[in-house]
């Protein structure tokens, strides 16, 4: 298995304050701006993102967790049902421009599963996404990020692997891994 | 682990400590999705369901056929009266031929103890056990327990006691073998003549005074008075069942502390439980109804993901 080093902590940080920036040109002050982070890294991602912005824009973002579990196109279709995270979304969303976050954009297939989800609660007056990377080439239906950390080409064998200290790690680490190779 | 180690839901005695935490687990974030302004998955959008009943019943029916709905599976209906069964038809017949119409799963309520294990030996289809005679009901049974843990949170080591009409009930055979697989303890309380003899041998504590019951356990689960399965005289009368074995608010006034009173309905008022205490505080007996679809939920999911 062959690793490569996308982003690390340092990279990462930077990274995430200029995605902050991008959403602050789009979406000004925040007035009517929600953000929804993915379940389960997503809202890692979306946590960082909501701190950063409201560090710069000094005031409180809403920001909710949207679990996709049971609205995925692959349920019977995988070995086995994958386990569901907490969705919390303490806001109505009707009218909200929505920024969903993720950690990848792979398939495109997830971000759709979202879309579908976010609809529980309401019809959104706009819908942006936010990718922390984009594997681009490798879209299975037509769905593009508005925001973008890092774009990476990708084949079939290779994986993102997100590492984050919320998830009980030493330091942030974004990998490139490919099982074919040594 | 996100799998059920089997593909039916037959009773809670072949379920794992594990399967039932999974569904648990699962379950809680149903409950969210039925709270939301629009609750409704479509996780079982491709697949259909037949809730095939041969005995009467309210609640588990509509709480089977809400759960289907909510989780976008395609459903029929299917009650014995009326239909082909009164004509001959067997069992296996006529799960055959709706299993033709391309069903997937089968909700099967049924007054034979065995029926759904039978079933299981001879189709292909996931059976969920919605009661099998006097045998189990695993969905009751795991909405009860969903309702304590919500109460109460882990289970083990609380105390809880079953009181009613024990011989006739699937609702106590299924809540013991929960229970004590989540590692409660459990007194089973009723009418010598209404507990069956084999009852000591799963380990459960057996009294016949009601005082003794509910000063003991942190929950009580009363059963209903069966008397469409009571062919003989188990007790002189309905009155004299409620004097000593009916729960009433004088008797809880008693008590130095706060229990848990739960019921799986339907309730007969004024027999194994008082109006007053069945609308009080204590009673989660909504609560359960309203667990009832989300753990259903849960069940189907986990065992349609499972089935491929």
């Amino acid at each position: 298995m062959q690793k490569r080093l996308l982003l690390n902590s340092h990279h990462l940080s930077i990274t995430i304050s200029r995605l902050c920036y991008q959403l602050i040109e789009n979406h000004n002050k925040f007035e009517n701006t929600v953000l929804l982070g993915l379940q389960p890294k997503g809202i890692y991602l979306a946590e960082r993102i909501k701190a950063k912005l409201e560090e710069v824009v000094k005031k409180t973002i809403p920001l909710g967790y949207l679990d996709i579990t049971f609205y995925r196109d692959d349920f019977r279709r995988r070995d086995e049902p994958l386990a569901p995270n907490e969705t919390k979304v303490p806001f109505i969303i009707e009218d909200k421009n929505v920024v969903l976050i993720d950690d990848v954009l792979y398939t495109g297939r997830s971000v759709k599963s979202a879309m579908d989800a976010m609809g529980a609660f309401g019809r959104p007056a706009k819908v942006e996404f936010l990718a922390l990377i984009d594997r681009s080439y490798s879209r299975d239906i037509p769905v593009e990020a508005n925001y973008i950390g890092k774009q990476v080409n990708t084949v079939l064998s290779q994986k993102v692997l997100v590492e984050l200290t919320e998830q009980g790690k030493k330091e942030d680490k974004i990998w490139l891994i490919d099982n074919n190779k040594k | 682990m996100s799998e059920l180690s089997s593909k039916h839901l037959l009773g809670i005695k072949d379920l794992t400590t594990e399967d039932i935490q999974l569904i648990f687990e699962t379950a809680d974030n149903f409950k969210d999705v039925i709270n939301r302004p629009i609750k409704k998955v479509p996780s079982l959008r491709d697949i259909t369901i037949a809730n095939v009943f041969f005995e009467n019943s309210t609640r588990t029916k509509l709480s089977f056929e809400l759960a289907e709905k909510r989780l976008s599976a395609d459903v029929i209906n299917f009650s014995s009266s009326g239909s082909s069964v009164k004509k001959g038809e067997t069992l296996l017949d006529t799960v055959n031929n709706i299993l033709a119409m391309k069903v997937d799963m089968i909700v099967m309520r049924h007054s034979s103890p065995g029926a759904p294990h039978f079933l299981s030996r001879h189709i292909d289809a996931n059976i969920v056990n919605a009661g099998d005679g006097t045998h189990e009901h695993p969905t009751q049974a795991l909405l009860d327990t969903f309702s304590m843990r919500e109460k109460l949170g882990d289970l083990a080591g609380k105390k809880i006691a079953i009181i009613g009409d024990i011989i006739h009930s699937r609702v106590a055979l299924s809540n013991v073998f929960a229970l004590q697989k989540l590692g409660a303890e459990v007194m089973i309380c009723g009418p010598a003549t209404l507990v069956p003899k084999y009852i000591t041998s799963l380990g459960v504590k057996v009294v016949t005074d009601i005082h003794e019951a509910l000063k003991w356990c942190d929950v009580a689960n009363i059963l209903r008075i069966q008397l469409e399965r009571q062919h003989i005289k188990y007790f002189p009368s309905l009155r004299e069942y409620s004097l000593h074995f009916g729960v009433n608010k004088q008797l809880l006034d008693q008590l130095d502390k706060e229990i848990i009173i739960m019921h799986p309905g339907p309730i007969n008022r004024g027999v194994e439980i008082t109006s007053d205490v069945a609308d009080s505080q204590h009673s989660i007996i909504l609560n359960q109804v309203e667990n009832g679809v989300a753990v259903r939920m849960a069940v189907l999911y986990l065992l349609a993901g499972a089935s491929r």
